[in-house]
């Protein structure tokens, strides 16, 4: 994936590090206590809630397992509608498209929208490196890019900065990039939302190529769908002449309708809010109205390998609502950064192993960042088991076996001496040392247990354990658990 | 243009190849999706349900309206004078009727493409919908001759949207899709533009108009 984060420590050691920074905590903690309090309230409005997530999982699957037949569905009526598709095997590969295709009209700066797709890629640098300027041109995008920084949460990029600090980066650096901060700016988010208003602004009106991702793409109309709340969506999708979207090939949806289950359970399950601001939908190009070419990137790097695993597969319905981040006591206390990926928290610990295979040590590492409490999958709208995938994932690392690689199935032999193991072992020693933030996600999990019934740990995880010959305890809280094997441990018991 | 062929073919390969565990005789419609969830919250009368769309756009800070239909043009021309407006874009389709009572104000019609900058010196826009969603607060827009472009509810800092009652509401998105025509650009608008990415303190207009003025039109019997 992207080179930004290559060379990262492995999630334990980045997570002792920012464990020990107080105000990325501080402000972690509100945020993600803030948004998932909301959403409970925001999930309660609708008595369905259980039968939407199904109907979201089993769309998912659906499409999943005819990923072929709708992928080419939807490349049909995509030209059809007067836009191009390119397909792209991985990263590079993406960013080589984009770059030709911003070159071929000329241009050297493009204005971006928010995507995962793009930061998963490392498109700002590519684009850089062929001497195009990306500006992204979401509020905390924004932030996150003149603080030369890394986003931190799906949905809220800059949630570890505070006011101040934003603040500060605002008059330090707009300048560099165009406009800069207005005389005296304050830190009031009215007058930073301003600034950012006035900078961006004279972007959005020049701007010849925009590039973003999609939420969603409907197979059988061809139909993208960008969900946002700032309207620099909105900006980047119909200002340009030329529009570039580079979207993950599992973002597809086969039919118009299925849009009416995500469009209810994205936007309360992410923000809390029964609707988004803005939700932008576009079928190839319309007649006087926005882009004028449009281009589709569909992307693999690694999606494809991620499928070829039946227990793993289920990452791929992921819809990017960010709800496991915030109930992840592990997230909260080790911040985005930690894992290395643009993807954090604990769909983060399922899908950068998957998308990029476990043979280096940051990678190996993540499916043990989490506790096993289970609130990530009690939350996911799109009930993915994120449990079961780690623990599945957690066997690979130990023990090897079978995988897919970049399309070719191979064996991968076990990690050395498990060293991943070991390593899980102190991000367990912390979190465990933190009872508060255990005991909140557990009672989170029982509040909402009635909406969705709970499942004891799977096969795969009673599999790992019998073969780390541990005792099989589906009952046992993981706390006990630990617990119970570092008194193992202290008595000279295994390892 | 991009000859990604070759790459077309291979991720297709990756796909079928991760795909051995789906017997071969499996089409899509064989993998169950129970659509047992509810086509709408609860049982509303027209009049419960636009007081819920009014109620709810209210909750995301839009300015909502409620006028029958002799006395929106002079709700459109008290909004553009209480937002100070001097110049308003209008779709070219927007009737007539509805700027009736406007005076002083610069009205430039949307139909013949004002460029972006241009479309920055404007203070307001009004527009009609295609239809609104009562369960969300959502207005939907979608390129209709009295909506226009796009840009033109984008870039102007205030927006005036007439909503006509009961016709044109609906109760859930589940309602709304199918009334809606996918070929046509769509953006679906619920409340004012907004951002929480500065701990979490909502504040409106960053980008899109700040200010979102919803007027609700009920025919002289119903309501
Ligand atoms: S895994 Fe589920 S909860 Fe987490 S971001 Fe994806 S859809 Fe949301």
């Amino acid at each position: 994936m992207s080179g930004t984060y290559l060379g990262l420590p492995s999630f334990p050691r980045a997570a002792a590090e920012s464990t020990r920074d107080t105000q990325l905590r501080a402000n972690l903690t509100h945020a993600t206590h803030t948004i998932r309090d909301k959403r409970a309230v925001a999930i309660g409005e609708l008595a369905d809630w259980p039968q939407l997530r199904a109907a979201g999982a089993q769309v998912k699957d659906r499409t999943l397992r005819h990923l072929d037949h709708y992928l080419l569905q939807l490349e049909a009526a995509v030209t059809e509608a007067g836009g191009t598709v390119h397909w792209a095997a991985d990263a590079e590969e993406a960013n080589r498209i984009v770059a030709r295709l911003v070159h071929a009209t000329g241009e050297s700066e493009v204005v971006k929208v928010k995507s995962m797709a793009t930061q998963e890629t490392g498109l700002n640098e590519a684009l850089a490196a062929e001497g195009i300027a990306a500006y992204e041109t979401d509020l905390a995008e924004l932030i996150v890019q003149l603080g030369d920084d890394r986003p931190s949460h799906i949905l809220v990029p800059a949630i570890h900065k505070n006011r101040t600090e934003i603040r500060d980066i605002f008059r330090t650096r707009m300048a560099d990039w165009g406009r800069p901060a207005p005389e005296g700016l304050s830190d009031s988010p009215a007058e930073l939302a301003e600034a950012a208003r006035l900078h961006l602004r004279e972007k959005f009106l020049r701007a010849k190529v925009g590039v973003s991702g999609a939420n969603f793409m409907v197979a059988e109309t061809g139909t993208m769908v960008v969900v946002e709340s700032e309207g620099n969506g909105r900006m980047c999708l119909t200002l340009p002449e030329t529009l570039i979207s580079v979207v993950g090939i599992e973002k597809i949806v086969p039919t118009w309708r299925d849009l009416e289950i995500y469009l209810q359970t994205l936007p309360r399950s992410s923000t809390a809010e029964r609707m988004n601001p803005y939700t932008s939908m576009w079928t190839g190009t319309s007649d006087g109205d926005g882009p004028k070419v449009f281009h589709l990137v569909l992307l693999d790097n690694g999606r494809t390998d991620t499928l070829a695993d039946t227990v793993g597969r289920q990452a791929l319905r992921c819809i990017r609502c960010s709800a496991c981040l915030n109930v992840c006591p592990v997230y909260e206390r080790a911040g985005g950064h930690a894992y290395g990926s643009p993807y954090p928290g604990p769909i983060g610990a399922i899908l950068t192993p998957q998308l990029r295979g476990t043979d280096n040590e940051l990678n190996a590492s993540l499916p043990y960042a989490s506790s096993l409490c289970g609130a990530c999958y009690t939350v996911c709208p799109v009930a993915i088991d994120i449990p079961e995938v780690l623990v599945h994932l957690r066997e690979r690392v130990v023990q090897g076996g079978p995988v897919t690689l970049r399309g070719t199935r191979t064996t991968i032999k076990p990690a050395r001496g498990h060293a991943a193991e070991r390593a899980a072992m102190r991000v367990g020693s912390w979190t465990l040392d933190h009872p508060a933030a255990w005991h909140t996600a557990q009672r989170l999990a029982l509040r909402t247990r009635r909406l969705h019934p709970e499942r004891a740990p799977g096969r795969t995880a009673r599999a790992w354990t019998d073969s780390r010959e541990l005792p099989a305890l589906p009952e046992q809280s993981f706390r006990d658990w630990w617990r119970q094997r570092r008194k193992t441990r202290e008595n000279g018991g295994d390892q | 243009m991009t000859d990604t062929s070759g790459s077309r073919a291979e991720i297709l390969r990756r796909i079928r190849q991760a795909l051995t565990d789906v017997p071969a005789e499996e089409t899509p419609g064989d993998v169950p999706v129970a659509r047992d969830y509810l086509r709408v919250h609860a049982p509303r009368s027209p009049r419960e349900r636009t007081d819920l769309l009014a109620a709810h756009l209210t909750d995301y800070r839009a300015h909502v309206h409620r006028t029958e239909e002799a006395g929106l043009p002079g709700t459109v021309a008290r909004l553009l004078a209480e937002h100070g407006t001097r110049r308003a874009v209008v779709p070219a389709g927007l009737p007539g009727a509805w700027l009736a009572e406007v005076s002083g104000v610069e009205v430039v019609s949307g139909g013949g493409g004002l460029t972006a900058g241009e479309l920055d010196a404007v203070d307001s826009v009004i527009t009609g919908c295609a239809l609104a969603v009562a369960e969300t607060g959502t207005i939907v827009l979608d390129a209709g001759p009295d909506q226009g472009q796009r840009r033109i509810t984008l870039i102007p800092d205030h927006h005036i949207c007439v909503v006509r009652a009961p016709e044109q509401v609906v109760d859930s998105v589940p309602q709304a899709l199918p009334r809606l025509d996918p070929a046509r650009p769509l953006t679906w608008i619920s409340g004012p533009s907004a951002t929480s990415d500065i701990e979490l303190d909502r504040v409106e207009g960053v980008h899109g108009p700040r200010t979102l003025d919803v007027v609700i039109v009920t025919a002289q019997s119903s309501a």
